[in-house]
């Protein structure tokens, strides 16, 4: 059994600025992934971020993943990549880690190979729950079949392991995600036949959309997909228009010659280890479904178990930073005595992430954050 | 969605299937699950508990929050029984 201050699950934007909080103030902390490589979904990020200069606008998100990343090694953070956690229970996680050697777990070798994988105990004082968003899935006929992905798996693919899964694509969802990946299905060199989306108005970025539009792909709002077909892989779709109450219009089914079909239709927040701890969770469909309810210093319902980044609410990398920033530093502060200066970094934090949720695409996002905190500064243990 | 349109992949589980279920009693995810398996399989649910969950809505013309999400147990990620009995050695 370890023993540690600080444990985070998740080496994500929100799990890693967590961690390196916890570390700078002295605590020893352990930050789990189940990916090869921490950054979580920033690794895939190939684009410029934009935004303010504290955001990091300008920076392509992967280069943020090795920042902070390194950032975290330097503070002293233990970064166990290949770690699966697949339980919780009395502040301690199960973990399964893949390591070939009882002392490199700081990142795998490139004889990762001859890993063997084996499981770990790790009890933490407290604990930042930085688990992240799943990838809603959407059922219509065929969408089993092969060549059919989360568009999130599809950016994997090509910005990752630079392999393009089809030559023409048919992309189902016009949020931030469909628009970007859309985009670099295209610079990997596959031809994206057309986005669709089911609700009357494009849901990403103009900046984003209008990259696409350039490139002559057609953006077809008010449009659904109603089947894919083929022989042992998706060789054909038939996309529909929708009316207001989401009912496809007769006669007006057109069929698309495509190989694969990314689906873009949100994510929802991963919150299986969270409710296998007992933190209680309420229902925001704005922020992606079921959240775990959360004071104004991330922590749970559950005493020393805090949250941050896409699980407290589907937001953007720029809010899980600082949201995992606010979840170090009341973990810490929460272990020993609070710093001087923790109180103006947290009302700095506070004011940013204002900033970040205030404009007439997040504004939703405040006033349901305002809401889960509202609901958690009642039921969850006060100072 | 067509009747025989499959929901949960892992095990299978068509529409009308999950319909019959929600018919024969089911009020909710863990209703749905013990009946038809939806969710019981490899990815345990993550793919496509959003979508009984909608059928559910649907079907009893209530809301999706009135739908809990189904218990969660441990493990939640797929791991060997080799690596549980290691664990519980430790």
């Amino acid at each position: 059994m370890r023993e540690v201050d600080l444990a985070v699950v998740g080496a994500g934007p929100a799990g890693l600025t967590a961690a390196i909080e916890g570390a700078k103030r002295g605590y020893s902390t352990v930050v789990l992934d189940m990916n090869p490589r921490p950054g979580g979904q920033l690794i895939k990020q190939i684009h410029k971020f934009f935004g303010s200069r504290e955001h990091r606008a300008g920076t392509r998100g992967i280069e943020i993943a090795d920042t902070l990343f390194y950032e975290a090694a330097s503070a002293g953070v233990e970064v166990i990549v290949e770690a699966e956690v697949y339980a919780i229970h009395d502040s301690t996680l199960e973990v399964v880690v893949q390591t070939f050697a009882e002392d490199s777990l700081i990142l795998p070798s490139e004889e990762a190979t001859t890993s063997r994988s084996r499981p770990l105990s790790i009890a933490a004082r407290r604990i930042v729950l930085a688990t992240g968003g799943a990838e809603n899935a959407l059922s219509f006929a065929g969408w089993t079949l092969p060549g059919v992905m989360g568009a999130g798996a599809a950016q994997t693919m090509i910005n990752l392991w630079r392999v393009l899964p089809g030559e023409r694509i048919l992309m189902v969802g016009a949020g931030n995600v469909g628009l970007i990946v859309s985009y670099q299905l295209m610079q990997a060199g596959g031809e994206v036949v057309a986005v669709i989306e089911a609700t009357p108005r494009i849901g990403g970025y103009g900046v984003h959309a209008a990259k696409i539009r350039r490139a002559g792909i057609p953006i077809l709002t008010s449009h659904t997909i109603v089947s894919a077909s083929g022989e042992s892989r998706v060789e054909r779709a038939v996309i529909a228009k929708v009316d207001a109450s989401w009912e496809i219009v007769p006669g007006s089914e057109q069929e698309l010659e495509v190989d694969t079909i990314c689906i873009a239709v949100g994510l929802y927040p991963n919150a299986r280890l969270a409710s296998l701890a007992g933190c209680e969770l309420h229902y925001f469909p704005g922020l992606g479904g079921w959240i775990p309810v959360h004071n104004s210093r991330m922590e749970t319902t559950v005493s020393g178990i805090y949250v941050a980044g896409d699980l407290s609410g589907v937001e953007e990398a720029s809010t899980a930073l600082e949201e995992g920033r606010l979840a170090g530093i009341c973990a810490a502060a929460s272990l020993g005595k609070e710093r001087a200066g923790d109180h103006d970094e947290i009302k700095a934090i506070e004011g940013r992430l204002l900033g970040l949720r205030s404009g007439p695409f997040c504004q939703h996002r405040q006033d349901a954050k305002q809401e889960l905190i509202g609901i958690g500064e009642a039921q969850c243990p006060q100072q | 969605m067509e009747d025989d349109t499959i929901v949960c992949r892992c095990e299978e589980v068509t529409v009308e299937e999950i319909r019959k279920a929600i018919r024969e009693g089911a009020v909710d995810l863990t209703g749905v699950k013990r009946r038809t398996r939806a969710g019981m399989g490899l990815c345990q649910g993550r793919t496509c508990e959003k979508i009984v969950t909608q059928i559910l809505a649907r079907e009893l013309e209530r809301p999706v929050s009135a739908f809990k999400q189904a218990t969660v147990q441990a493990p939640v990620q797929p791991i060997t029984f080799s690596l549980l009995a290691e664990a519980s050695h430790d």
